[in-house]
C-alpha cells in the first residue's frame, strides 16, 4: 500500500522530543511525518525556559550559533523564601560562559518555529492545524493515525507518540491510564518585558549572560513546588507551579500563587516596572520513576513528557524530551532496516532508556516526590526556621553568640521535636543521595 | 497591585471557535448533587478561569482555555468531557 498517506514512520506532535525524532528519522533517509495540532511548531508549547547544551548539540550541533536563543546561562539559584526574607544560595561561573555554554534560555514559540525549519530541511513533512483523533491498529500493532482533516487516515510503519503530557496517543494504545493528581504539576507563567539593561543591572549579568533563580517555601505559599525567574533577553519568563493535587487541597488558583510570588518583598523590585505581555498555563508529568508508563507496544514508542520523562528535582525535561526522541528515532531505524516492528524488538527502546542517564536519574529520586509530599513541613515550617535562624544568626544586638546558637537550636526543636528533625534529615538525605 | 486572570487573558492571542465548544460536562447533576461538598474544584483550579458556578450549573467560557488540561484529571468525577480546540483555534503563543 504506497500511498500518499503511507509513510515509514509517523510523529503525533512537533515539541522538542517529537521534532527531534522526526529530524533523526529524517536525516537517515526515512519517510516521515508529524502531526501537529498548531497552526506552527511552538504555537501551542510551554515550559519553564531552561535548554540544555550538551543533549541537543548531540543532535543539532550547529544550534548554538543558529537557533533563536535567549541568554547563556551562567548564574543559577536557590532561593528559599520566608514571609519576609530569603536565604539565598547560588552558582556563578565562567565555565558556563558562550565558548563552554551549560544551557540557554528559550522561548519555545521561537526555538521550536526554527527547530522545525531543520526539520523540514531533514525532509519530513510537518502537517499543522491537525489533531489525531485515535490511533489505528491492527492485530494490536499500531500501523496509523486518524486525525480530524476529511480522508485524514496516515498510515506508517512505525508511529512515535511525541503528544505530551496528556497523550492521546498513548491512552488509545492501551499504553498508559489517566495520570493522578499528584504526578502532575500545574504551572502558570508570564512573559515580563523589561530592557536589557534593566535585567542585567537587576541579575548582576553582562551582555548575552543570563541567570535562573528557583524559589520554595512561601515561594508557592507553602505547597510543595516551585516558583522561578528566568531570564531572557528583554523579557523575563515568572512562574509559579504546585503538585495538583496539593492546589487542590489547598483551594488555590495557579495565578494566585504566582501574584504572591511577584509581591514577595525579594522579588518584586527585581519585576519592578515590568509589563507582562503573555500569560501562560501548563501542566507538567512528575511523577518520576514509578509513573512512567510501559514505553513500547508494537508499532509505538512514547517519548517526552507522554512517557513522563521529567526529572523534577534538577529542573530538567527538555533534554529528557531530546534525547529520547533521538533513541526512539534510533530505535525505529533499526526497526525499519530488520523489518520488525514487533514489541519484542521496540523493548530495545527501553533497554536504551535503561542504560541512559534518563532512567538512572528518575531511578536515583525513584522514592523523593512522595517523601517530600507526606512532609508539608519542608515547604512551610523550615523554610521559615531556616530564614529565621540565619537572619538571628546575623544580626548584631549584642547577644553572645553562644547564646544565638542555643536560641536558634531550640527554636528548631520547638517546630519538631528531635527525632523528627533527625528522620527528616536523615530521610531526605537518603532519598536524594 | 496584583493581576487577575481576567487582566491577564487579554496578553494571550485566543482564535475563538464559534462553532464547536472544546469542553463539555458530561453530566450536569453531578456537579450540582455530588460535588458541592468538594467546593468544585475546577472553578478554583482552572488557571484561565473557564469554569465558574452560575444558577446551579457549571459554565464553561471555552473560549479562555489555555489547554493545560488540567481540568481532564482535577474534577474528582471525571465529568469534563475535553478535547482539544480544532486545528488552527485556539490559544497561539508568541514567546511560549
Amino acid at each position: 500500500m504506497e500511498t500518499i498517506n503511507t509513510f515509514d514512520a509517523l510523529v503525533a506532535g512537533a515539541g522538542l522530543s517529537g521534532l527531534t525524532a522526526a529530524y533523526v528519522m529524517a536525516k537517515s533517509g526515512m519517510k516521515v511525518a508529524v502531526v501537529e495540532r498548531g497552526a506552527h511548531p511552538g504555537a501551542k508549547n510551554v515550559m519553564g525556559g531552561v535548554l540544555y547544551c550538551q543533549p541537543t548539540e548531540q543532535v543539532f550541533p550547529e544550534f548554538a550559533r543558529e537557533a533563536p536563543l535567549e541568554r547563556c546561562i551562567v548564574q543559577q539559584n536557590l532561593w528559599v523564601l520566608s514571609e519576609t526574607g530569603a536565604l539565598q544560595t547560588g552558582v556563578k561561573n565562567q565555565a558556563w560562559n558562550k565558548q563552554y555554554p551549560n544551557g540557554f534560555t528559550v522561548l519555545r514559540a521561537k526555538f521550536d518555529k526554527w527547530l522545525s525549519q531543520k526539520v523540514i530541511e531533514a525532509g519530513a513533512l510537518i502537517i499543522p492545524e491537525t489533531n489525531v483523533t485515535d490511533v489505528i491498529m491492527e492485530n494490536n500493532t499500531v500501523i496509523g493515525l486518524r486525525t480530524d482533516r476529511e480522508n485524514g487516515d496516515l498510515y506508517a510503519k512505525m508511529v512515535i507518540a511525541s503528544d505530551g503530557v496528556h497523550s492521546l496517543v498513548a491512552r488509545k494504545a492501551g499504553l498508559k491510564e489517566e495520570w493522578k493528581n499528584n504526578q502532575l504539576s500545574l504551572t502558570v507563567k508570564e512573559i515580563i518585558v523589561l530592557s536589557r539593561k534593566q535585567i542585567e543591572d537587576r541579575f548582576h549579568l553582562t551582555q548575552d549572560e543570563g541567570a535562573t533563580i528557583e524559589c520554595v517555601g512561601d515561594a508557592t505559599n507553602g505547597l510543595m513546588g516551585v516558583a522561578f525567574i528566568y531570564t531572557n533577553k528583554d523579557t523575563l519568563s515568572v512562574g509559579a507551579g504546585t503538585l495538583l493535587s496539593e492546589m487542590i487541597r489547598a483551594r488555590k488558583n495557579p495565578n494566585d500563587l504566582l501574584e504572591h510570588f511577584k509581591t514577595h518583598p525579594c522579588i518584586a523590585p527585581l519585576l519592578e516596572g515590568g509589563k507582562t505581555h503573555e500569560y501562560l498555563a501548563h501542566l507538567i508529568p512528575e511523577g518520576g520513576y514509578h509513573a512512567v508508563p510501559k514505553v513500547y507496544k508494537a508499532g509505538l514508542l512514547l517519548t517526552g513528557d507522554a512517557a513522563g520523562l521529567v526529572n523534577s528535582f534538577h529542573r530538567e525535561g527538555s533534554n529528557l524530551a531530546i534525547m529520547s526522541g533521538k533513541i526512539a528515532a534510533e530505535t525505529a531505524l533499526e526497526a525499519c532496516q530488520r523489518g520488525d516492528f514487533s514489541e519484542t524488538f521496540l523493548s530495545l527502546y527501553k533497554k536504551k532508556l535503561d542504560e541512559s542517564c534518563i532512567m538512572k536519574d528518575l531511578k536515583k529520586y525513584a522514592n523523593a516526590g512522595s517523601f517530600f509530599e507526606k512532609r508539608n513541613h519542608f515547604f512551610t515550617l523550615y523554610p521559615n526556621t531556616a530564614v529565621q535562624s540565619a537572619t538571628e544568626w546575623l544580626t548584631v544586638d549584642s547577644v553572645p553568640k553562644r547564646l544565638k546558637q542555643w536560641k536558634i537550636i531550640r527554636s528548631l526543636v520547638r517546630i519538631r521535636p528531635f527525632f523528627g528533625l533527625l528522620s527528616d534529615g536523615i530521610g531526605a538525605l537518603r532519598k536524594m543521595l | 497591585m496584583k493581576k487577575t486572570i481576567e487582566d491577564k487573558l487579554f496578553t494571550v492571542a485566543i482564535k475563538p471557535d464559534e462553532k464547536k465548544n472544546h469542553i463539555s460536562i458530561i453530566r450536569p447533576e453531578v456537579c450540582l448533587r455530588q460535588c458541592g461538598d468538594l467546593n468544585r474544584p475546577c472553578t478554583f483550579f482552572c488557571p484561565a478561569k473557564v469554569y465558574t458556578w452560575e444558577n446551579d450549573a457549571i459554565t464553561v467560557a471555552y473560549n479562555n482555555c489555555l489547554e493545560c488540561v488540567t481540568c481532564r484529571t482535577g474534577c474528582p468525577f471525571e465529568n469534563i468531557d475535553y478535547q482539544y480546540p480544532r486545528g488552527s483555534f485556539g490559544v497561539q503563543y508568541k514567546f511560549g
